[in-house]
C-alpha cells in the first residue's frame, strides 16, 4: 500500500532523510519516533507528495487521492461551519454527494460532532476543532493516514479518544504511518515501531507486543 | 578568489576606458549642433540605460533556466545582474535630469522614457527587497525567478509605452529601423562607449557573483562549525 | 477530461474565499469606505472652475480600484496561513493552478463588487456622464481589473510568507500596476470625454494583450511558489 524507497533529501547543508526505505501494508500501523529535527515530518511530506526528494521515490497506491493527513493544525476555515468545511474538503476530493452525506454522517456522529454541524468552526471548543479537524481528513475515505504529531496539545482523554478511533480505522484496512517525540502515546497503537534520527532509522521492526514502557526504554537504548 | 580578481581587473579596466572615452567625447568629438555641450551625457546614459533593461533580461532568462534546472549558480547570477542593473538605472536616472536641466529647464519630467526607467528601477528594488526578505536559500531562488520571470516579461510592455506617449525625450537616433543617424566620430564615440558599459557590467557582475558565492560558503563552513 | 475539473476545482476555492469574505465583511467595507472618502475629499479639495470633472474622475475611479484590489490580494493567501489550510489544498488531487484560479476569480469578483459601488457614485457625485459610454467603460475595467489583479494574486501568494507581507506586495506589484493601470486612466478619460470608440480600441487591444501574457505566466509561474 505504501512504499519508500532509497529517500534522500537535504535541505541546503541539513540532510533530512538519509536512505530510508520501507513498506506498509493494509491495516498496519508505523510509529516512527523520534527527536525534533530526526527528519520525521520531512519523511511524512515526502510521502505524501508535498516534498519531491532529491533521491529515491515513495509511492502510495492511489497517489493523493487515497491520503488523509491529521497534523496539530487543524486546516479547517475558522468562518465556515462544520458541515461547510466537510463539503470543501470533500469536493476538492471528487467525493460525489451520495457518498458524501453518508459518511458525513456516520463521522459526526463517532466524532460526537452531531449537534454542531452547523456551528461555525471559530465557535468550538479546541476539543471539538480537533475532532473537526479528524473528521476532514477521514471524509474523503483514504487508505492511508498520516499523522503528525496528532497528540500535540490532547488531554489524556482526548488522547484516548484519538486512539481509539485509529484502531478502528487500522480494523477497517486503513494503513497509517504516525510521526511523534512522545513514545508512550504512540506505541500502543503500533504494529510496526521506527527509531529515527538524523535522518536514518536506528530501528525498524515489528511491535511484537512490547508494551509502551518497553517500548520507550528500547528508544532511550537505542537514540541515546 | 581567482574570479574576484579577474572581475576586480574586468572593473579597473572598464573604468579606465570610460574615462578614456570621456576624454574623446569632451575633447575629439564635435559638440552638437543644437544641444551643445549637454549633449556629451548621451555618451554616458544611452549606453547606460541599454545595460540596465538587457540586464533584466538577463534576471529573467537566467530565472527561466533556474526554475528548470534549480542550478544555484543561475540564481546567483541573477543576482549579481539585477544588483548591477539597479546601479546602472541609477546612472540613468541622474545623468537624465543633469542633461534635463539646461535642455529642458526642469530637473525631472513626467516623460515616458525616463518614467519608465524609474519604473525599471522599481523592478529592480522589488528584486532585491523580495530577496532580503526569504531567509531559505531555496525559496529565496525559487521566489526571486518567479518576479524575475516576471520582470523580464515587463520590459517589452514598459518599452511599448514609450513609443505611444508623445514625449519630450529624443527619438532613438542610433538603435531605430535604418541606419543609424549619427556622424560618423560621434556614432564610433558611442560605440565605444557601448563596449566600455558592457565591460563594466561584466566586470561588476564577476565581482558580484565571487562575492555572493564566498559568502555562501563562508556560511556553511560556519553550519558545520557549529553544529 | 482535466480542464472541466481544474475549473470545477478552481470555483470550488473561489466560493469558499467568497463565502469566508462575505462572512466577515471586513474588506468590503474598508473598502466601500475608502471609495466614498476619495469621492468626498477630492470633491472639496479641487477648484470647479479650473479641474473639470471628467478630467479627475479617472484617476479618482482607478485609484480607489487600486486600493481594492490591493486589500483583497493582501487577504486571499492569508486565509491559508492560519490553520495552515495550504497544506491543506497542496495535499488534494487537484492541479496547482486551480488554486491559483481560483484565488483570481475571488479577487476579481471582490474587485468587481467595489468597482460596481465606484462608477455608481462617482457618476453621482461628480455629475459625470456615463451610461452613453457603459458597454466600452466595463470592457475597459475588466480587461485593465484582470491585468493587475493576475499579477497581485500570483505576487501574494510568494509575500503572505514573508516579513513584511502587507509592505512588500504593493511595492512589488507597483511597476506592474503602471502599464494598465496608466493605460486604463487615460482610455477612460477619453472615453468619458466623448471621444470616438476607435480611439480607445487601441487601448483595450494593448490590455488584453497584457491581461492574456500575464494569466498564463501566472499560472505556469504559481506552482513555483508553493511547491518545495
Amino acid at each position: 500500500m505504501l512504499l519508500a524507497e532509497g529517500l534522500r533529501h537535504s535541505f541546503g547543508a541539513v540532510r533530512a532523510l538519509d536512505d530510508v526505505s520501507f513498506g506498509l501494508q493494509r491495516g498496519r500501523t508505523l510509529a516512527v519516533f523520534g527527536p525534533n529535527g530526526a527528519g520525521k515530518t520531512t519523511l511524512l511530506k515526502v510521502l505524501a507528495g508535498l516534498i519531491l526528494p532529491q533521491r529515491g521515490r515513495a509511492q502510495v497506491d492511489g497517489g493523493r487521492r487515497a491520503i488523509g493527513w491529521i497534523g496539530h493544525q487543524a486546516q479547517l476555515y475558522a468562518q465556515l461551519t462544520v458541515l461547510e468545511n466537510l463539503r470543501f474538503w470533500s469536493s476538492l476530493y471528487d467525493v460525489p454527494d451520495n457518498e458524501f452525506l453518508p459518511r458525513k454522517d456516520d463521522l459526526l456522529q463517532r466524532l460526537g460532532l452531531r449537534d454542531h454541524e452547523h456551528r461555525r468552526v471559530s465557535e468550538l471548543s479546541r476539543g471539538l476543532v480537533q475532532r473537526a479537524a479528524i473528521a476532514r481528513a477521514l471524509i474523503h475515505d483514504p487508505r492511508v493516514l498520516l499523522l503528525d504529531e496528532p497528540f500535540t496539545g490532547l488531554d489524556r482523554m482526548a488522547a484516548e479518544e484519538l486512539r481509539e478511533l485509529l484502531s478502528e480505522e487500522a480494523a477497517e484496512g486503513r494503513a497509517a504511518v504516525l510521526v511523534t517525540h512522545n513514545v508512550e502515546e504512540g506505541a500502543e497503537l503500533a504494529t510496526h515501531i521506527a527509531f529515527m534520527r538524523a535522518g536514518r532509522f536506528a530501528h525498524f521492526a515489528p511491535r511484537a507486543g512490547r508494551g509502551p514502557q518497553q517500548v520507550s526504554e528500547d528508544y532511550r537504548d537505542a537514540i541515546a | 578568489m581567482r574570479m574576484l580578481q579577474v572581475g576586480r581587473w574586468l572593473t579597473a579596466i572598464g573604468l579606465v576606458l570610460l574615462a578614456g572615452v570621456y576624454v574623446r567625447a569632451l575633447s575629439y568629438t564635435p559638440v552638437e549642433q543644437t544641444q551643445g555641450l549637454a549633449q556629451k551625457i548621451f555618451y554616458l546614459h544611452v549606453p547606460a540605460a541599454i545595460w540596465a533593461e538587457t540586464a533584466m533580461i538577463l534576471v529573467g532568462l537566467a530565472s527561466v533556466f533556474y526554475l528548470f534546472t534549480k542550478d544555484p549558480r543561475l540564481d546567483r547570477f541573477a543576482a549579481a545582474s539585477a544588483e548591477v542593473g539597479t546601479i546602472f538605472c541609477v546612472i540613468v536616472l541622474t545623468t537624465g535630469p543633469i542633461w534635463g536641466k539646461p535642455i529642458w529647464g526642469t530637473w525631472w519630467t513626467w516623460d515616458a522614457r525616463l518614467t519608465f526607467t524609474l519604473f525599471l528601477f522599481l523592478l529592480y528594488v522589488g528584486y532585491l527587497l523580495l530577496r532580503g526578505a526569504v531567509p531559505d536559500p531555496a525559496m529565496r531562488a525559487r521566489y526571486a525567478a518567479v518576479l524575475g520571470i516576471c520582470g523580464m516579461c515587463e520590459v517589452p510592455f514598459i518599452h511599448l509605452s514609450v513609443y505611444m506617449f508623445p514625449t519630450l525625450h529624443p527619438m532613438p537616433i542610433v538603435l531605430q529601423p535604418g541606419r543609424p543617424k549619427l556622424p560618423g566620430s560621434m556614432l564610433t564615440t558611442w560605440l565605444l562607449s557601448l563596449g566600455v558599459f558592457t565591460l563594466l557590467y561584466v566586470g561588476f557582475v564577476v565581482q558580484r557573483y565571487a562575492l555572493s558565492y564566498l559568502r555562501e560558503q563562508l556560511e556553511a563552513a560556519g553550519e558545520v562549525g557549529h553544529a | 477530461m482535466r480542464s472541466p475539473k481544474l475549473l470545477r476545482h478552481a470555483w470550488t476555492v473561489a466560493s469558499k474565499d467568497l463565502l469566508v469574505e462575505f462572512r466577515s465583511r471586513t474588506a468590503i467595507l474598508s473598502a466601500a469606505v475608502f471609495v466614498v472618502l476619495v469621492l468626498v475629499v477630492f470633491n472639496f479639495g479641487r477648484d470647479p472652475t479650473a479641474v473639470s470633472n471628467v478630467d479627475l474622475a479617472p484617476s479618482i475611479l482607478w485609484v480607489t480600484f487600486t486600493f481594492a484590489a490591493i486589500l483583497a490580494m493582501n487577504r486571499a493567501f492569508q486565509l491559508e496561513l492560519e490553520n495552515q489550510a495550504l497544506d491543506g489544498l497542496l495535499l488534494a488531487p487537484i492541479e496547482r493552478s486551480s488554486i491559483y484560479l481560483g484565488k483570481l476569480i475571488a479577487n476579481l469578483v471582490f474587485v468587481t463588487g467595489v468597482e460596481l459601488i465606484g462608477v455608481p457614485l462617482l457618476a453621482l457625485f461628480f455629475n459625470v456622464r456615463v451610461l452613453p459610454y457603459l458597454g466600452p467603460l466595463l470592457a475597459l475595467i475588466a480587461l485593465a481589473t484582470i491585468g493587475f489583479v493576475a499579477v497581485g494574486t500570483l505576487f501574494s501568494a510568494m509575500t503572505t510568507r514573508t516579513r513584511f507581507a502587507e509592505l512588500l506586495l504593493p511595492v512589488l506589484l507597483l511597476p506592474f500596476m503602471i502599464p494598465p493601470l496608466s493605460w486604463a486612466v487615460l482610455a477612460t478619460g477619453r472615453l468619458l470625454a466623448g471621444r470616438p470608440l476607435s480611439e480607445i480600441v487601441g487601448w483595450l487591444n494593448m490590455l488584453a494583450v497584457y491581461d492574456i501574457v500575464f494569466v498564463t505566466l501566472a499560472v505556469f509561474l504559481f506552482p513555483a511558489t508553493v511547491n518545495e
